[in-house]
């Protein structure tokens, strides 16, 4: 994996809720365009990490971090939190859309809230474009003025990634985007993601190993706020390296 | 014997929602009897007749009310609303406990307080009673009511559409702008009206503030005819017309409150259908 040019890298990484020390010394090297899972127990910091990778775990109050979190060769942490965000789109667990604007509003929303004007041209093919990759523009491109609760869970998680790939970032955090929706829809958004990689580095967390297996380059395992295990997918699902991983992996807990 | 439980259950709870409803009843019922027969055309577009004379309306009363109400609206509204998103936005801060505590505190001060209070501040300095010392009073009374609605109200927007905004880039003023207000205008509308229509039938704080006129009188900073100090002068005057004006005057009151508290409803609830499709 040395090979691979880095696209997210952790250097002694922790993070707090208060005095509570969620992720402890993190480091970590998350090739670029490739999709990488992180795995784990309930409550091990999977959520946290992701959050502290697009910079929203400090709008949690009490929340703190130390160490450094590099974007290619920025460092997150002395970047302007809104750029960051714009440049590390995120799908969060449950679909939310905007109630209050249609199926194009929510897509580029991304651009309406930043008070971004485009040319109407420039708004069109975005928004197609953005619909295109998330698999989506087939089945919405007669009611893009219809509003996007409207859809079911399934397209309406589409749309989040939509509208996520609609602001032209380079990485795309998943937060465990299925787990509110059935198999069908989860395979569709599995496949997303195999498309999408070949454009975005793709950091996925997930619950479920089979899933982390269809979909994931690298695996990173977590277990109460340290990082326990990474490499390829492969490798640790098959000849983990440490016996904390070869236990969780076989179910002996979590 | 559960069934039986059950039952008496449901008869007791039925009849205590009953008894909150007669009164609504009765006093709809009497208040239309007893006003209606004064309700026609020169009630609304005629001033009142000197006493004696027979005929006349409420104009003045009618569009002081509506003057005082619009003015306390026009400072009440934004100050009201800023409290509210402040207080939704700033929740747990030191600032915005003592600032919540304090419109708790102002809501429960009776109404009578906040007219002396004015009328020292007010009145006494500028020499006169005026249309603007009642808005005042008014103001003071709406300003907590509405800032404590409209920060419940935006506390129910979900935090996660919030945090999809933000995870866009977006900044907190156009997030709140943006999403969370738009996602609570129905109840932000319904909490302005219902706000309105609270300070709509207060009394007791126009007494010495806007006072009273018996003639029309638009002007801001001269006494001002309203409807409940109409209502209340009519109603203590031997005068038997009088009296039955009273009662007109309490038949428009309600009715324009009964008329902002639907419009409330109704418009929060075809903004929640426009946005679930
Ligand atoms: N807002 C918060 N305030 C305080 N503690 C929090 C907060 N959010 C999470 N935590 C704690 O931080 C730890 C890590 O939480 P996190 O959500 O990152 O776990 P996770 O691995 O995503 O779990 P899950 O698999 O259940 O989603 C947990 O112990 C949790 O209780
Ligand atoms: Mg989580």
């Amino acid at each position: 994996m040395n090979s691979e040019e880095i696209a997210i890298q952790a250097k002694d990484f922790s993070a707090w809720y208060g005095e509570f020390k969620v992720l402890k010394n993190i480091n970590i090297e998350v090739p670029t365009k490739h999709v990488t899972a992180i795995i784990g127990p309930s409550g091990c910091g999977k959520t946290t990490f992701v959050r502290c990778i697009n910079r929203l775990h400090e709008l949690t109050p009490g929340a703190k971090v130390s160490g450094d979190l590099m974007l290619y060769e920025k460092n997150i942490y002395h970047s302007d939190p809104m750029k960051i965000r714009r440049t590390i789109g995120m799908v969060f667990q449950r679909p939310n859309p905007f109630p209050t604007m249609t199926i194009a509003g929510n897509v580029m929303a991304g651009y309406s809230l930043n008070s971004i004007r485009l040319k109407s041209s420039d708004y069109r093919d975005i928004l197609e474009d953005s619909l295109r990759k998330a698999a989506l523009w087939d089945e919405v491109k007669d009611k893009l003025n219809k509003f996007g609760s409207e859809l079911s869970g399934g397209q309406q998680q589409r749309l989040c990634i939509a509208r996520a790939i609609a602001s032209k970032p380079k990485v795309i955090l998943f937060d465990e985007p299925c787990s509110a929706l059935d198999p069908i829809a989860t395979g569709k958004i599995e496949e997303l993601i195999r498309e999408l990689k070949s454009q975005y580095t793709i950091i996925i967390v997930t619950h479920n190993m089979q899933q982390a297996g269809r979909v994931a380059d690298y695996t990173a395992f977590f277990m109460l706020g340290e990082l326990i295990e990474f490499d390829q997918t492969e490798k640790v699902f098959t000849n983990p390296a440490k016996s904390l991983t070869e236990d969780y992996i076989t179910g002996r807990f979590g | 014997m559960r069934k039986i439980k059950n039952l008496i259950m449901t008869v007791m709870i039925s009849l205590a929602t009953l008894i909150c409803l007669i009164p609504l009843f009765l006093l709809l019922y009497y208040v239309i009897k007893m006003g209606i027969s004064s309700i026609n055309l020169d009630f609304f577009i005629k001033n009142p007749k000197p006493m004696g004379e027979i005929g006349g309306g409420m104009l003045n009363s009618i569009v002081g009310t509506l003057i005082v109400l619009g003015m306390a609206s026009l400072i009440g509204i934004p100050f009201g609303l800023a409290t509210g998103i402040y207080l939704a936005e700033n929740k747990g801060t030191k600032l915005a406990e003592w600032v919540r505590l304090s419109t708790e505190v102002l809501v429960g001060i009776p109404s009578i307080v906040i007219g002396i209070l004015v009328y020292s501040w007010v009145v006494k300095t500028m020499n006169t009673f005026s249309a603007f010392a009642g808005s005042i009073a008014l103001t003071i009374i709406m300003i907590p009511l509405l800032a404590r609605s409209t920060e419940e109200v935006l506390l129910m927007v979900p935090n996660t559409l919030k945090e999809a905004a933000f995870a866009l880039g977006a900044s907190r003023w156009n997030t709140q702008r943006m999403i969370v207000m738009k996602t609570a205008m129905g109840g932000i509308i319904s909490a302005i009206l219902s706000s309105i229509g609270r300070i709509a039938g207060e009394t007791a704080p126009l007494l010495f503030t806007a006072f009273g006129n018996q003639f029309f009188s638009t002007k801001l900073f001269r006494p001002i005819s309203t409807l409940p100090i109409q209502i209340f002068t009519y109603a203590r005057s031997p005068n038997v017309v009088q009296n039955k004006m009273a009662w007109a005057g309490a038949l428009l009151l309600v009715s324009m409150v009964l008329l902002l508290n639907f419009s409330a409803k109704w418009i929060s609830q075809a903004l929640v259908k426009r946005s679930k499709n």
